[in-house]
């Protein structure tokens, strides 16, 4: 949706309950004065389709399907100027993560470029138990824009000259160095 | 001063000058310093988005090694990412129950975290173990005449630091003058980087990166302390120069590369041939100030 539009509060579905359950903030997200101090205080507010302020009331509304579906949650940088701002005391940032994740979680699309890159990095850390900053770009533009890297090729050409990429080569099945603890965390994840 | 050191992936890899400058400069200064064994990710900004457990069990069982291998040295950190993440869980964890539910999930790696381990950033260590008069005494080749723009980012101070402003940092600033350079204070000291963005979202993170770059673009370079924000600087000039329709070229250092060059260590030592846009103006500049000048007089003490 844009800024500009006006949603019908009586005929859309809404859910009250959606701010509460975004933990650890929780009931603090009823708190929001809509001051605006995230809008201004955000590196990428200029390029949403909602502003942090904007969001933060839909949410306080139950807006969930709208606050999912939008580009906003992923230009948050995770930079905490907003979450050290707020005179509230609401800590925002850690919220955009819990909204993150719920969107990763119901395979919202529109986004792909950015739940892939959480998807691929994720998947590198639990066969590696580390980083692998050569696999996971070759991963990511595979599965995103295989093109785009074309744009990448001249800055990846100098950072392997520089000794800044190392090639390593990716294992692929056997067991991942941290599969036990990413099923130990499914698991415990899972009880109610 | 002894520490256990938690290196992180990027200091590892993509960003080996900083660790490698880093251990160098903390030896000169006097520290101990052991690599924590058997290290893993700490999560980055990805674990939390996965799920709220694996975003705190990833950092905490680096902690809990922090806990078994050392002897209740702190744990000194470089990436500003790992450093939050080390902070979030510290702070997550003061809730017995979610204390308990980390440990459930590190009981598979034969670990506990008992919320003992405390984990700093390398400025931190720098400007408050050591200090600006104590770096100042091992300097050997003064930065005279050379201007450097500070870069804390985001994460280096906030929201978990508790040695410094979150907004208005001087960390960096007090240790560059330590080393006899003009600090070049701008308005994006400790604004974000753009991370992820400059892949995710490549026309957001490059204007971001843009505005950063051209308020300290008066200066000769820039000191970073975080391998993210030193990889976005220093690797996409190129693009941003695209994007700005306006050419920007500043080397970016660590800030320990640039302690190193005013200790007068080995470029072995300092890997400055690393860097994406070259040193050698920085260097050159130096090489003329100091013929510009009687040899400086050995420090006092």
């Amino acid at each position: 949706m844009a800024a500009s539009e006006s949603i019908n509060l009586t005929a859309v579905k809404r859910d009250p309950t959606f701010g509460d359950r975004l933990t650890p903030a929780g009931h603090l997200l009823r708190t929001c004065i809509q001051c605006g101090t995230c809008t201004a205080s955000c590196p990428s507010a200029a390029a949403m389709d909602i502003s942090p302020r904007q969001m933060w009331r839909m949410v306080q509304l139950g807006l969930e399907d709208q606050v999912l579906h939008s580009k906003t949650l992923w230009l948050c940088s995770v930079c905490y100027e907003c979450h050290v701002r707020c005179p509230r005391g609401i800590p925002l940032t850690e919220t955009i993560a819990k909204l993150k994740q719920l969107a990763i979680r119901k395979e919202i699309k529109e986004w792909r470029e950015s739940t892939t890159f959480y998807k691929i990095f994720s998947d590198v850390m639990r066969r590696y138990g580390r980083m692998r900053e050569m696999e996971f770009m070759a991963r990511y533009f595979m599965l995103t824009n295989p093109f785009a890297a074309l744009g990448y090729a001249n800055m990846g050409l100098t950072m392997f000259r520089r000794g800044k990429l190392r090639p390593e080569i990716p294992q692929l099945t056997g067991e991942g160095r941290l599969d036990k603890l990413f099923k130990r965390v499914a698991e415990l994840e899972a009880q109610p | 001063m002894k520490y256990l050191f938690y290196p992180g992936c990027s200091m590892d890899a993509s960003a080996l000058e900083y660790q490698t400058s880093m251990l160098a400069v903390l030896k000169t200064l006097g520290a101990e310093v052991q690599e924590l064994d058997d290290w893993t990710c700490c999560g980055a900004s990805i674990a939390p988005v996965m799920s709220d457990l694996l975003g705190l069990a990833m950092p905490a069982r680096n902690l809990a090694l922090a806990e078994k291998q050392g002897r209740g040295q702190e744990l000194l950190v470089g990436c500003s990412a790992c450093y939050t993440n080390f902070g979030r869980v510290t702070a997550a964890a003061a809730n017995p129950a979610t204390l308990t539910k980390i440990n459930q999930a590190l009981e598979v790696e034969g670990l506990v975290y008992r919320r003992t381990a405390k984990a700093r950033h390398l400025l931190d260590a720098l400007a408050n173990d050591f200090g600006p008069e104590m770096i100042k005494s091992h300097v050997k080749r003064p930065l005279t005449g050379l201007t450097v723009a500070p870069y804390y980012g985001c994460q280096t101070v906030r929201p978990y630091a508790k040695y410094d402003d979150a907004q208005h940092p001087t960390s960096m600033a007090r240790i560059l003058e330590a080393l006899g350079a003009t600090v070049h204070s701008h308005a994006h000291e400790a604004t974000c980087c753009g991370t992820a963005l400059l892949t995710t979202k490549p026309h957001v993170g490059l204007e971001i990166v843009g505005e950063i770059l051209q308020a300290a673009s008066p200066a000769d370079c820039i000191a970073a302390v975080c391998p993210m924000c030193h990889m976005n600087l220093d690797s996409y000039q190129d693009k941003v120069s695209g994007v700005l329709g306006q050419r920007i070229r500043i080397p970016v250092l660590f800030l320990p590369q640039l302690i190193g060059l005013a200790f007068g260590l080995p470029e072995s030592d300092l890997l400055l041939k690393r860097e994406v846009v070259p040193v050698a103006p920085v260097r050159a500049k130096l090489a003329s100030e100091a013929n510009k000048q009687p040899a400086p007089a050995a420090p006092a003490g």
